[in-house]
């Protein structure tokens, strides 16, 4: 009942002389130009407390991955053993662990692979998930029934143990080097994860192939790719993009648990999962090492899927 | 309705085959000898060495290997570890404590997540509304194994309200909290989805037209409201039924549980390949037979859906 136009339709009877005025003219006479569907939820967007508050500490956190030396001056390698598990102080606003590292510069230090591994993932997933989510959908026939199936062999495994399989294998294979590590975590999340994408991109290409947009450029002789790319892809964006952010907090979520388990990351792409898997086995004697770095992790994902329901509640206009 | 269930026991063949195929493959085709470190620091004799290859037809190639594990699992009989242990036995005693911890683990989020989403979902904007949307949001947010850190710390070792960890039996009690650490992610996804169900039902014309006849209220939302809510609902406990008989590793682990979740985590560490591919291929048996019978579900919970 909110939506602008239905509410003009209703009142357009009683408008004497701009009732003769059709319906196009008539938004035409608007200020400016007709808002596209992400000016109009970007101007939403920005009109909600959540996102802003969510927005906030992602750049925050952004910036301390990218510049870690502003927020501190300590070597978060520096071991210093006369300090092991002590408590936090002025000196070490979180303590120190158990080889007498500072947890605060470990923790500043640790949100870089934290949110590389959640950002690549999302990416790597949502572009996988795109890619032979379009194709299925525009192709249809035997293209679809294959990718589908595929997909559903993918999604019949269980995530963390899939996960682990996968990992298992980089881990026999001696993989050394902080990228190559954060690579192998980024792609078993993805290969894991890319057939919730490729659903939905899928469904959205099925809906958007029966438009009569697709079928004028299919008769003027526009090539495939052609219609995928100018015409499919735009119009299917926005539903794995919503995807795609929301995912992105479970991502963080997931590489902290695989590093939890012992088979994400490691030395020394040290992230916040990697601390609490360290940490684990001292729980009793000194809780702070697990739980900064735990509270920090929470932090980043709980901003992530706020700003996730954001972004869905500003495009989807069921939710309006 | 008969030839509907044929067809899709007929369909979830192939999606079996790929699923094992796939672990099989991951577990065993690995590039480089499987026996390294499997005898302490010196390298296997090799008549160990050769026992074990004619055992696991590692000679073979991977698809042949495959459909000879294949043949002899489903006769019933999942090999043995190793140092010969049958692992059906392994099973058969790790699996009763997954079970017990999953089923708590789906009342749990059932109970709690319905209900909170059920309530919310009836009453609109509010106090409560919002306090349910911020708790799940937290839920959702934190970690499973952060959150069982944090009850362990707490309840366990300051408050010393109860053991840090599950005894070997397991027993229904001990398992409590266990089953909620693990469901507390879901049991948040549960109450958002009824929420949302049930307000897009509360103002669907079958709910007008049964207040039109005069129904009382208790009969139009708990027949009419929530029947036709249930459907994402159920999707979703389905789906997740699967996933928590595998997820439960970090919870097993946290706890000190000897469940599946523990049994494949140290097949893996273990390097024992016939655990890990027997555990998953069960797990995924149970998953997609647990989605056949969500299905199936449908037609009784909305008559309006047919098969054909």
């Amino acid at each position: 009942m909110t939506d602008p136009t239905t509410a003009a339709a209703g009142t357009a009877p009683d408008l004497g002389a701009s009732a003769y005025v059709t319906a196009p003219e008539h938004q035409m006479s608007g200020p400016g130009k007709p808002r596209s569907l992400w000016s109009d939820a970007w101007r939403d967007l920005r009109r909600r407390p959540l996102f802003i508050i969510a927005g906030a500490v992602i750049v925050l956190l952004a910036i301390i991955a990218i510049f870690p030396s502003w927020f501190t001056s300590v070597d978060p390698n520096h071991k210093d053993l006369s300090h092991s598990r002590e408590t936090p102080s002025g000196a070490a606003w979180f303590g120190y662990d158990l080889q007498g590292r500072d947890v605060y510069a470990r923790v500043v230090y640790g949100a870089r692979w934290t949110l590389l591994v959640g950002l690549s993932a999302s990416v790597l997933t949502v572009l996988i998930g795109a890619f032979f989510g379009i194709i299925a959908g525009y192709f249809g026939r035997w293209i679809d029934g294959l990718i589908s199936r595929i997909g559903e062999i993918f999604f019949g495994l269980p995530f963390v143990l899939g996960a682990i399989v996968i990992l298992n294998l980089v881990r026999n294979a001696e993989i050394r080097g902080a990228l190559p590590i954060v690579f192998a975590v980024v792609a078993s999340i993805a290969v894991l994860s890319w057939p919730v994408a490729m659903r939905i991109m899928r469904s959205a290409a099925i809906t958007a192939k029966q438009q009569d947009y697709v079928k004028a450029a299919r008769a003027l002789g526009a090539s495939a790719p052609r219609i995928i790319f100018k015409h499919l892809l735009p119009n299917c964006l926005a539903p794995v993009l919503v995807y795609g952010t929301i995912a992105l907090g479970a991502f963080i979520g997931a590489e902290a648990t695989l590093s939890f388990l012992g088979i994400g990351l490691r030395d020394p792409a040290v992230s916040w999962g990697v601390m609490i898997s360290d940490a684990r086995n001292y729980v009793r004697v000194a809780p702070h090492m697990l739980l900064f770095p735990a509270g920090f992790l929470t932090a980043t994902v709980l901003a992530f899927v706020m700003l996730g329901d954001a972004v869905r509640e500003a495009l989807d206009p069921k939710l309006r | 309705m008969g030839r509907y269930v044929l067809r899709r026991l007929l369909q979830l063949i192939p999606v079996f085959v790929g699923t094992t195929f796939l672990i099989y493959f991951l577990v065993w085709a690995v590039p480089g000898d499987p026996f390294t470190g499997m005898c302490g620091e010196r390298p296997c004799p090799p008549q160990f060495v050769a026992a074990m290859t004619d055992k696991y037809n590692l000679d073979d190639n991977v698809v042949v290997q495959y459909l000879k594990y294949m043949g002899t699992l489903l006769t019933g009989d999942f090999g043995q570890t190793y140092a010969e242990q049958p692992i059906g036995d392994m099973i058969a005693n790790a699996a009763p404590v997954s079970v017990r911890l999953a089923v708590i683990a789906v009342i749990i989020e059932a109970v709690i997540g319905v209900t909170a989403g059920i309530l919310t979902g009836l009453r609109g904007r509010g106090f409560l509304d919002n306090l349910v949307l911020v708790s799940t949001l937290f839920l959702i947010a934190i970690p499973t194994f952060v959150t069982g850190f944090v009850i362990q710390i707490v309840l366990g070792f300051q408050l010393e309200i109860l053991t840090p960890t599950v005894s070997t039996e397991a027993k229904w009690s001990e398992l409590i909290i266990p089953g909620f650490v693990l469901g507390s992610l879901s049991m948040a996804y549960v109450s958002r989805l009824t929420r949302a169900s049930i307000s897009e039902n509360r103002r669907a014309d079958f709910m007008r037209t049964a207040l039109a006849k005069g129904q009382p209220k208790s009969r139009i939302v708990g027949v009419h409201l929530l029947r036709n809510s249930a459907i994402p609902v159920i999707t979703f406990l389905g789906t997740d039924i699967g996933n928590l008989m595998g997820g439960a590793i970090v919870t097993e682990g946290i706890f000190g549980i000897h469940g599946i979740g523990k049994l494949i985590f140290d097949g893996i560490n273990d390097k024992q390949g016939a655990i890990v591919t027997g555990v998953v291929v069960l797990l995924v048996l149970v998953f997609l037979l647990v989605n056949l019978i969500i299905d199936l579900m449908y037609a009784v919970l909305d008559p309006r859906i047919r098969y054909d």
